[in-house]
């Protein structure tokens, strides 16, 4: 039986659990000859049936689903004849690998061995007994907890206590998902690292001014010895991302102010889209748009007044970027500009304020936190951002603040590594995972400072 | 314009033309309420309104109203909501300007001088007819900023002695000096609502104004803090003309000279408050300030 034909089952189970749970409790308030003597509304008393059939089937399944591919290859291990049990850990995983390969009829290069035939067969009847049991505990399960929630059902049981706290666990279970995530995500991240940091020194990779990362595939192999030093490449997002926050910031939120305060209803409903078009525009083509028109655009620009202009530059990329980044800036401080009382506006309007000072002077600072808040994700957009600095910045790990070089970011480098033909453990390839913890690093030390910054300067309105 | 009235209530109350109460547009109500009683001028008028119009996109709002703001007086306007008294008080110092559908029409002079003239700035009439709001809106600056806001803008001080002068003479004059001279780096929002009104006073008479509206500034307040403020109105008509608008009749007797009731956006009577409230000559007047309806 199919998992989604099971869950379709749980789910029908569950509607009889609610229509039985309702009735029951109505039935039992008609032998008292008074609704109002049960605890709950009767519907209550259904749901929480309902919730006793499903969850801990849905549990059980979950559990079973993790647990089943483990203890199936443990048991197909076993069968398996002497000599293969006996192989290093990795070879039998690859033995294992083919016999579940066969079992769902991908042929590869070993099918003859009878021994692994033999194997994949025992493999699928395990496989296919496993979901019987699997369905049969199931719906087991369900109907224990229908029968346990419809023998719970009295007059003063308080079923919707039971629903709303029910709920309640669902919503941080549903909130916890998230951050387990994140967890996840930075330990992944984090162990891959310490394996990098046992090959590269932290230091040098740290405070390394030279980043090269080529290193030798075979023992034979000229030059290429790798070098991690990572200062250039955060040198050259920080550059790109400052060149785009200075086109975007004053962009963005002089946008903002016109579209919150000055522009009427109607230049407003046409403006404020057109604008978050730009944030639907695929970043491939700014790409395109950064190194086919503005990179040449700015050489020649350069060359016309002497300055020597790489053909790929920091200043193309991080314009683009820029750009890109507007909508973000204008969207939000454009809703925070807007969230300002008007009273405020009144109040300053009253004094004999111009509109353009109340502005200054009044909405701007009370709608700060709002406004440092868009930037700063605009920030962390700007560092993450990747294709557009593939085609339009380069890729060479230049040390300069000069914007008319060419320079690389973090995200473009993790992107090189990882798509190298290098072996996985090879310090090349995990030397993207350092950079992705140095990078997540800094943007969370950038979130804590702006934050901090925001609480101290920030004019709280009601 | 059909802005046929569908309170059948008010209309029974109004008492005028009972056969066919649901086809009276506002219009005609108006027309029957026939011309202001009492002395709509006086003789030293601070500002004056003359045939005043306000029209909210095609909908009017206010009907031909003749007012005075003497000298160092308060003059309350009362009457039921949506009677056009605030309107009226927002045209005093072109704070309408903000609603882009709204129009003003007839004379409305400050000194003589036109307020609606094209030559008239109107930042600069804020600046001598200053506002209270109905809801304390002081902003999310320190106290002393609140108050220096006006004379920064205006330029009132030469150096930061004379502003500190300033700010310590206007909030004496909003008699809450005594409550925040300890704490004027404090923020003004982390005020009580008495004392943020109060202190939404001292930024208005920081600028120094000829004339203070004030729109129903007790409406947020509980009745010490009201107290407080109106004793405060009493103080200051010494130096400024007020005009305030309120919903206490109570109110109004005690802080005003002169009292204007309102109707659907006509100015149906205006006299002495005295005179108002004991002998009332238009029979909405009576039944308004008798509490019959309203």
């Amino acid at each position: 039986m199919t998992i989604s034909l099971l869950l379709l089952l749980i789910f029908i189970l569950a509607a009889a659990a609610y229509v039985i749970g309702r009735a029951r409790a109505l039935s039992l308030a008609r032998q008292n000859s008074d609704r109002r003597a049960l605890h709950s509304l009767p519907r209550y008393y259904g749901y929480m049936t309902a919730i006793w059939t499903t969850v801990p089937a849905l549990a059980l399944l979950a559990l079973w689903s993790i647990f089943e591919s483990g203890i199936l290859t443990s048991l197909v291990t076993k069968q398996l004849p002497e000599e293969i049990r006996l192989l290093p850990a990795n070879q039998l995983a690859l033995v294992v690998n083919d016999i579940k390969n066969l079992a769902v009829g991908n042929i590869s290069t070993s099918a003859s061995d009878p021994v692994r035939i033999t194997a994949a067969d025992n493999y699928n009847t395990l496989v296919a007994k496993a979901h019987w049991a699997r369905a049969i505990l199931s719906i087991a399960a369900a109907i224990a907890g229908l029968f346990f929630g419809l023998r719970s059902i009295t007059l003063h049981k308080r079923a919707r206590v039971f629903v709303e706290r029910s709920i309640m666990v669902f919503l941080i279970a549903c909130s916890c998902i998230a951050i387990l995530t994140t967890v996840g995500i930075v330990f992944s991240v984090l162990f891959e690292s310490l394996r990098f940091f046992g090959k590269v020194p932290f230091t040098e990779f740290v405070f390394g001014l030279h980043w090269s990362p080529q290193t030798a595939i075979r023992a034979d192999q000229v030059g290429s010895s790798g070098s991690f030093g990572a200062i250039p490449i955060f040198a050259g997002t920080l550059l790109i991302s400052a060149i785009a926050m200075l086109v975007a910031v004053p962009f963005g939120l002089m946008s903002a102010i016109y579209l919150a305060e000055y522009a009427s209803p109607r230049v407003r409903a046409w403006v404020k889209p057109l604008l978050e078009i730009l944030a639907g525009i695929p970043t491939v083509v700014y790409g395109f748009f950064a190194a086919l028109t503005m990179a040449p655009w700015i050489r020649n620009i350069g060359e016309s007044i002497g300055l020597t202009v790489a053909s790929e530059s920091a200043l193309a990329a991080g314009l683009v970027m820029g750009i890109m980044i507007i909508p973000f800036v204008s969207s939000l401080s454009d809703d925070v500009i807007s969230a300002v009382p008007q009273a405020m506006r009144d109040g300053s309007l009253g004094l004999g304020a111009t509109k353009s000072e109340t502005i200054k002077k009044v909405v701007i600072p009370a709608a700060l936190p709002g406004i440092v808040g868009g930037i700063l994700l605009a920030v962390s957009r700007a560092i993450g951002e990747t294709m557009i600095v593939v085609m339009a910045a380069g890729l060479a790990a230049n040390l300069t603040i000069n914007p008319l070089e060419a320079v690389t970011t973090v995200t473009v480098q993790i992107v090189t590594l990882l798509t190298g033909d290098q072996a996985f453990d090879s310090a090349k390839t995990l030397a993207a995972f350092a950079l992705g913890l140095m990078l997540f690093v800094t943007t969370l030390i950038l979130n804590i400072i702006a934050l901090r910054t925001v609480r101290k300067y920030r004019e709280q309105y009601e | 314009m059909n802005n046929t009235v569908t309170d059948t209530d008010q209309i029974a109350s109004i008492n005028i033309d009972q056969d066919k109460p649901h086809e009276q547009t506002v219009e005609e109500i108006v027309a029957s309420l026939g011309d202001t009683v009492g002395e709509t001028r006086v003789d030293n008028p601070k500002m004056s309104c003359t045939g005043v119009d306000v029209f909210y996109a095609d909908k009017q709002a206010i009907f031909g109203v003749d007012l005075d703001i003497g000298e160092n007086e308060v003059i309350s306007m009362i009457g039921p909501s949506g009677c056009g008294k605030s309107t009226l008080l927002r045209c005093l110092n072109r704070m309408n300007d903000t609603i882009p559908i709204c129009k003003v029409t007839g004379k409305l002079t400050l000194d003589g001088d036109d307020i609606y003239d094209k030559k008239t700035d109107p930042v600069l009439l804020r600046a001598r007819v200053g506002m209270v709001f109905q809801k304390p809106n002081p902003f999310p600056k320190s106290i002393y900023e609140n108050v220096a806001y006006g004379p920064r803008l205006h330029g009132l001080s030469r150096n930061k002695a004379d502003l500190d002068d300033i700010v310590v003479t206007s909030l004496k004059k909003a008699s809450i000096f005594d409550e925040v001279k300890d704490r004027l780096d404090q923020p003004g929002t982390g005020l009580s609502g008495g004392q943020q009104q109060r202190l939404c006073i001292a930024r208005t008479i920081a600028c120094s104004p000829e004339v203070i509206l004030m729109d129903e500034p007790c409406s947020a307040l509980d009745p010490i803090a009201t107290a407080k403020i109106e004793e405060l109105i009493d103080e200051l008509r010494e130096n400024y003309s007020i005009a305030i608008v309120t919903h206490s009749m109570q109110q109004a007797a005690r802080v005003s000279q002169r009292t204007a009731y309102f109707h659907l956006g006509k100015l149906v009577e205006v006299g002495k408050t005295d005179d108002i409230f004991t002998n009332p000559r238009h029979e909405l007047t009576e039944n308004y300030i008798t509490g019959r309806f309203g």
